[in-house]
């Protein structure tokens, strides 16, 4: 257990990483996720198709991939920069690249959820001369949140421990003090990877119950 | 590119507030709707009546355009009804509708039901917004409903609230599709005693119905269709009793023998 209480002000600053990295991904992907849904259900086939190609493309394109590229190829080749500091720079093309991944499903989830909105309630707003953004958005949407947020909550538990995949962008997350530990305290590898596991537990263990909590209380009567 | 109407129709515009000129309209196949031409005047409540697949819901609903026409052109109130759009919706927002299934918003309260669309596409102030929608809460007999949720209401209150909803916009005609059809049968006088005293307060209504009573009752013309086709038209009184057409006479028998 010594490595752990050692180190423990290093581990909480790799967990405030991981944190902070899953919560402004899950901001990015819930935004760039509710316009995918509102695209795929868009009377425009322009937007349709869109929408669709890129749901195909970062879902099916492994997150490693998608989180080298966006440190390889958007940040190192093409020169984007968030910031003049490295680390800094790292963490957002980082989020840049989990929000890209993360947000397909968020689409995907969000469309299943408009789809248990019944058909007649969108007609009727039409009918009363509601836009289609305005029928999107105060009565499809609000509708399709609460449908699916069981499903958002595993998406973002998802999220949570897809960010150790960050260690590819160069960002110091807990999995990868978590190797730096294991290469010093080599004697105490079983103890150090309990230690991070519980760590990830305890991130994600209170986002499931949350979110079963949201969605029973949040429910719509129909 | 707009179109214009047959030089003797273009009166009939000017004059009407709905007019539908030589609409047609096919599922795949299958051709619902077929010349179609049809005007109703200021304050008239036309009831569309027919044997089921006969075109009837698929009319009312292309008047504001939730159905598209393949051809033929639809006016309200002098203006041809665009395809899509800002003008698509400012036309809409003058047309009330109704429907089978009530259609109210599950996750707002009654009076938001009503309010929602006076606040966000006539832009009224929401306190004068809901003050109007209780008043007509009241009107309908639900006033003492309005903070519920549309699950917690019986079929029949839950349509009162949609005529509320569609009475909100101030519509120059509000169409009804099937408006009794999916209510328990101790329900369906609360909503028609609604329907009768607005047409008793000069609201212009299309009504596609099942009801003979109401059409007696409420109507001041009745309008037959078959197979896609307007087949006649004529007072309540002349039609119930003398029906001119084969298939107006058949459809009575089977209807008003029980």
């Amino acid at each position: 257990m010594d490595a752990l209480i050692v180190e423990r002000g290093t581990i909480l600053a790799a967990f405030w990483m991981t944190l902070r990295l899953t919560v402004f991904s899950a901001l990015g992907s819930l935004t760039l996720g509710t316009v995918l849904a509102g695209m795929r259900v868009s009377p425009l086939p322009v937007l349709r198709a869109a929408a669709r190609a890129y749901v195909t493309l970062a879902r099916n394109t492994p997150l490693t991939l998608i989180l080298l590229f966006t440190s390889l190829g958007v940040g190192a080749n093409l020169g984007v920069e968030f910031s003049d500091r490295v680390d800094t720079n790292n963490f957002w093309l980082a989020v840049v690249g989990l929000t890209a991944y993360t947000s397909a499903f968020v689409c995907e989830a969000l469309r299943a959820g408009i789809n248990t909105v019944p058909l007649g309630q969108t007609e009727a707003a039409r009918a009363a001369g509601l836009s289609f953004v305005q029928t999107l958005r105060l009565i499809v949407l609000p509708q399709a949140f609460r449908a699916v947020i069981m499903p958002l909550g595993s998406i973002l538990i998802a999220l949570t421990k897809n960010t150790t995949i960050a260690l590819v962008a160069g960002v110091a997350e807990a999995s990868v003090r978590m190797r730096e530990m294991i290469e010093v305290y080599g004697d105490q590898v079983i103890q150090i990877f309990l230690g991070f596991a519980a760590g990830f537990v305890v991130l994600c263990l209170p986002t499931g119950l949350f979110f079963g909590w949201l969605s029973r209380r949040l429910e719509v009567a129909r | 590119m707009t179109k214009n109407l047959p030089a003797g129709r273009q009166q009939e515009a000017n004059t009407h507030l709905v007019v539908l000129d030589k609409v047609n309209k096919h599922y795949g196949r299958l051709h619902v709707l077929q010349d179609i031409d049809l005007a109703v005047s200021r304050g008239e409540v036309v009831v569309l009546i027919g044997p089921s697949g006969s075109g009837k819901s698929t009319l009312c609903r292309t008047i504001n355009r939730l159905e598209t026409i393949d051809s033929g052109i639809i006016m309200i109130d002098g203006t041809p009804m665009p395809s899509e759009g800002r003008q698509l919706a400012r036309l809409r927002a003058e047309v009330g509708m109704v429907f089978q299934g009530f259609n109210l918003f599950a996750h707002k309260t009654v009076l938001e039901n009503v309010t929602i669309a006076p606040v966000k596409v006539l832009k009224q102030d929401r306190k004068a917004a809901e003050q109007r929608a209780r008043e007509l809460l009241d009107r309908v007999g639900i006033a003492s409903q309005a903070d519920k949720y549309p699950a917690q209401l019986s079929g029949g209150q839950q349509q009162r609230v949609a005529i509320a909803r569609a009475l909100a916009m101030d519509p120059k005609v509000i169409l009804f599709d099937e408006p009794t059809s999916a209510l328990d049968p101790e329900m369906v006088n609360e909503v028609l005693d609604v329907m009768t005293s607005l047409a008793r307060d000069g609201m212009t209504m299309l009504v596609v119905t099942h009801e003979m009573g109401f059409a007696r009752r409420a109507a001041d013309r009745v309008v037959f269709m078959a197979d896609g086709q307007i087949v006649e038209q004529n007072s309540p009184d002349a039609f119930f009793s003398h029906p001119r057409s084969e298939r107006a006479k058949s459809f009575l028998d089977k209807i008003l023998t029980h």
